[in-house]
């Protein structure tokens, strides 16, 4: 704390890229690399997670066109849930430290921004063609599958690339309650007092994070039909892990 | 007590609520509790006092305008463990770090939401001030702000309650308000601790939101009919 910050803080950032640099620090089970595989890796885990509840939850909601209120309902109060309270509880009870509950509460938090976009998504498809291909003789499914799901694609995309990005945000955290990732780098180089690696770290998640939206947004690009490009721009997305 | 009087002794009690608990640490909640509600207070006021000239700026140039979204759309991505980690090696560990972090995020809320409500003002009620004769600034004050009322509401509470739970992030450089708590209560194992500060946690975001949709709804009474 204090003791001169401003005098200090060249040779920070001087051996944050130190740090970065040093190929030690990349290779090894507990090399750069290999955490930011293991972040990856919970982070998938945490979406397939939340995807397995939310996608059919909010297909069917969707098509039924109810359950919005109870779908805003539950965005909000995960709004005001914080992501830390839910982590600890999970940790202090049988399912242990580590990655097991960062995974689940990140996957919890996860699932209002999927569910109400592939509800958004699928309430929104035009009644008209919904008519329109069932009086061509398709039967529920065959339209759900081949006219409703295709025309709410981009909705559940973006909710999808939403919540990657903020369950990357999130995972993080597992460093308070021992678990892995990067935020380890983070931690332990705080309560090591060396700010280098802290800035190095910091670096690294908020890179990471940024990548994984960018590659999202790309492909979330891919997925949409040309005509249904908009240049909209889309509500702020919370990924900062609250 | 001796060793095997200890190894049979019953499992220590770890309940999920506990009065006793809130009671003997009166003094520590609500120090966490104060903590927690001057830092939101403060971070959501220095971010709106920020957020309100810096739309009124943008606003009418859409270049501009749609930069300013962009950025903040992009710096809204990066993690707020991560915000922490960049900026404690310059601004140290402590309060200043998690201010600055909070005031960060709510900003890029509200200036969104104040944008978007000056955007999405009647064209034609513009039209007709102008028309009156009303020049660039007693246009924003009294005709656009309060148009954009609606959305600026929407920003704050919107702004409010996610810095109310992000507040506990701050715990990672060790200023957390409530998340002081919970940290504590996780290391120590006492689970009601941990319960007690995500309750209050609960009952900030709720309360501060309700109050704030309140003074909206007073603050906007020729909108009332149209939301019911």
């Amino acid at each position: 704390m204090g003791g001169g910050p401003a005098i200090m803080s060249t040779s920070i950032v001087g051996d944050a890229f130190v740090w970065l640099n040093d190929p030690l620090n990349w290779r090894g089970p507990q090399g750069i690399t290999a955490l930011t595989l293991e972040h990856l890796g919970m982070s998938v885990l945490a979406v397939l997670l939340a995807a397995a509840v939310a996608l059919p939850v909010g297909v069917w909601l969707g098509q039924r066109r109810g359950g919005g209120a109870a779908t805003v309902a539950l965005a909000n109060t995960s709004r005001a849930l914080p992501t830390f309270a839910l982590l600890l509880l999970f940790a202090s009870t049988s399912i242990g430290f580590g990655n097991r509950p960062t995974v689940l509460a990140a996957a919890i938090f996860a699932v209002p921004p999927m569910l109400s976009s592939t509800y958004a998504g699928l309430r929104d498809v035009d009644r008209g063609v919904r008519d329109a291909a069932r009086g061509m003789g398709m039967s529920r499914p065959r339209s759900l599958a081949l006219v409703e799901l295709p025309l709410a694609l981009p909705l559940i995309a973006a909710g999808v690339r939403t919540a990657t990005v903020q369950v990357i945000a999130t995972v993080p955290l597992a460093a308070l309650v021992g678990g892995g990732g990067l935020g380890p780098i983070i931690i332990t180089g705080l309560a090591t007092r060396r700010f280098g690696e802290v800035l190095a770290g910091g670096i690294l998640v908020a890179g990471l994070c940024l990548l994984a939206e960018g590659v999202l947004a790309l492909a979330q690009r891919r997925l949409t039909p040309r005509a249904m490009r908009t240049r909209r721009p889309g509500p702020l997305r919370a990924s900062t892990g609250s | 007590m001796d060793a095997r009087s200890w190894a049979e002794a019953p499992p220590v009690a770890n309940p999920w609520f506990s009065w006793s608990y809130v009671e003997a640490n009166r003094a520590d909640i609500a120090e966490a509790l104060g903590q927690h509600l001057t830092l939101t207070v403060q971070a959501v006021l220095v971010a709106f006092a920020v957020a309100l000239p810096l739309a009124a700026l943008v606003h009418g140039r859409p270049r501009l305008a749609a930069a300013v979204l962009g950025v903040s759309g992009v710096l809204y991505t990066v993690p707020s463990v991560a915000l922490f980690a960049i900026l404690a090696p310059f601004t140290g560990i402590g309060r200043t770090t998690v201010l600055i972090g909070l005031v960060g995020y709510a900003l890029l809320v509200l200036v969104r939401h104040v944008l978007v409500g000056l955007e999405g003002v009647d064209p034609g009620v513009v039209d007709a001030a102008r028309g009156l004769g009303y020049g660039r600034m007693r246009m924003l004050v009294t005709v656009e702000l309060p148009n954009a009322l609606p959305s600026v509401v929407v920003g704050l509470r919107l702004a409010t309650v996610t810095t109310v739970a992000l507040v506990t992030i701050g715990v990672v450089v060790g200023y957390g308000g409530l998340g002081q708590l919970m940290y504590r209560g996780f290391n120590s194992a006492y689970r009601a601790e941990i319960v007690t500060a995500t309750v209050l946690c609960l009952v900030i975001a709720f309360a501060a939101d309700l109050l704030l949709a309140l003074a909206g709804r007073l603050a906007t009474p020729w909108a009332a009919g149209r939301r019911s």
